[in-house]
């Protein structure tokens, strides 16, 4: 006798979706903290990037601009690196935002508990839970890092704008930017995804029994 | 009249280790089920109807003892073969209905027919057909929250009754509703069962529900103090009238 319980991709997909159009603004709230470390990360690194492309321009002008704006750099050096303090920073913010991403969705799995033992009850193994919660956090995790690394450049723009001058637009450095943009996603993404893990298996390892209890 | 057992429960205990003191609270419970019957488990709070209710339902093990659903012992079946018993065999009915908030009507009709690999377009066609028989015809992508107690208990009918279950178990299916609303439950659970030859079993302290039970099973104290076939039960309420 066949018995296998299933859950095709494009259901739990759905499921995921749908989870957090109705829950749009605690998934919001989640996602919030996300945003805004990725855009700090996204942020750092396109100062840098557009600092970068002031250098490489090879300008006197904009060696001086870059000097005045209190980067460390000498004349002859090629390379504008993170300093220790900006990485100890940007770290930081990473970290605070994965223990408020754990404890969210901490939060979100004890508010789900019947939900999730009235599931089990109709046959869910435990890995359907584990991959919706995933669904969950990879969809919150995308959306959250890309809005968030568009912010971090563009703050970025603006704040190089005032502090090194048109000089930047010349040097426009493309493909750094593009790099740096794509990083902040993956690590916002990454970030998102550690985040859910512990909290997927608690919720996974519930017992079905807890749905029948009585609490309101 | 005696049909085929379909739930055989042996010898089965169940102690809660509150860390000082073991609570014993099922103390031994033998019975057989006939399938295609309805039936009430009834006692006051605290006599063990809802761990026992748990135990037939495969939600939780006895501490000793043997559980067979079919003639399987549910404790030798692992984490896959449990789900299917819950999802093709078993369809639940709780007291407080627990539909899955973000889905509609049909959604959560629908969804012990996913996992148990119905293609989509069969699950909305056989969902709609269940809520019509419900009587919930056109309010299909209602979300729980914009349906009654008594409809979203309805919706629960429906979705035990998505895979064609053996066996429908229901906790107090009518313990958060009104009298009215109530009965109308009641009569559908056995209107359903007659119609589709399903065994319902349900834990109740409604006496409403003794008036449609072909057996009632008294328990008291963890264990069971007497079975009642529905003649006996129909001599004793006249007497009381």
């Amino acid at each position: 006798m066949k018995r296998l319980i299933a859950l095709p991709f494009r259901k739990s997909l759905e499921i995921a979706y749908q989870s957090i159009r109705v829950r749009f603004f605690r998934s919001l709230v989640t996602t919030t903290s996300l945003v805004l470390a990725v855009a700090f990360l996204c942020y750092m690194r396109s100062c840098n990037d557009f600092a970068q492309g002031l250098l490489n321009s090879g300008d006197i002008s904009g060696y001086q601009t870059l000097v005045k704006a209190g980067y460390d750099v000498s004349l002859g050096s090629d390379v504008i690196a993170a300093s220790a303090k900006q990485q100890w920073i940007v770290t930081l913010s990473l970290l605070v935002c994965i223990v408020g991403i754990i404890n969210a969705q901490l939060m979100s799995v004890t508010e789900r508990f019947r939900e999730i033992g009235t599931m089990k009850c109709l046959g869910a193994l435990d890995r359907f839970i584990v991959r919706l919660f995933v669904l969950e956090a990879l969809m919150q995790g995308l959306v959250g890092s890309v809005a968030g690394s568009f912010l971090g450049v563009v703050s970025a723009l603006i704040s190089s704008l005032l502090g090194l001058g048109t000089g930047i637009l010349i040097s426009f450095p493309w493909l750094a930017l593009g790099f740096s943009m794509l990083l902040s996603i993956v690590v916002g993404t990454g970030l998102s995804l550690i985040g859910v893990i512990y909290p997927a298996i608690i919720a996974a390892r519930m017992q079905p029994v807890e749905a029948m209890r009585l609490e309101h | 009249m005696a049909g085929k057992t379909i739930v055989r429960v042996s010898g089965v205990t169940k102690n809660f280790d509150l860390g000082k003191i073991v609570v014993e609270v099922l103390k031994g419970i033998d019975l057989e089920i006939e399938e295609g019957r309805y039936l009430s488990i009834m006692g006051p709070s605290g006599s063990g109807k809802s761990t026992l209710f748990n135990m037939i339902g495969g939600l939780d093990k006895p501490t000793s003892g043997k559980v067979f659903i079919d003639e399987v012992d549910i404790a030798q079946l692992d984490a896959y073969e449990l789900a299917w018993l819950r999802c093709r065999k078993i369809g639940y009915i709780f007291q407080t209905f627990n539909l899955i908030p973000v889905m509609t009507a049909l959604e959560n009709v629908t969804l012990p027919m996913t996992f148990a690999g119905v293609s989509n377009d069969e699950a909305v066609e056989q969902g709609m057909a269940l809520l019509k028989q419900v009587g919930l015809d056109g309010r299909h992508t209602h979300k729980p929250t914009e349906l009654s107690g008594g409809q979203q208990q309805r919706v629960a009918v429906a979705r035990a009754l998505a895979n064609s279950p053996a066996i429908v178990l229901a906790d107090e299916p009518t313990g958060n509703l009104d009298l009215k609303t109530g009965e109308d439950i009641i009569d559908l659970l056995k209107e359903l069962s007659s119609e589709r030859k399903v065994t319902v079993i349900s834990a109740t302290h409604d006496y409403k529900m003794l008036n449609v039970s072909d057996q009632v099973i008294w328990i008291r104290d963890g264990r069971v103090e007497k079975i009642q076939e529905r003649s006996e039960l129909e001599i004793r309420t006249g007497g009381l009238e």
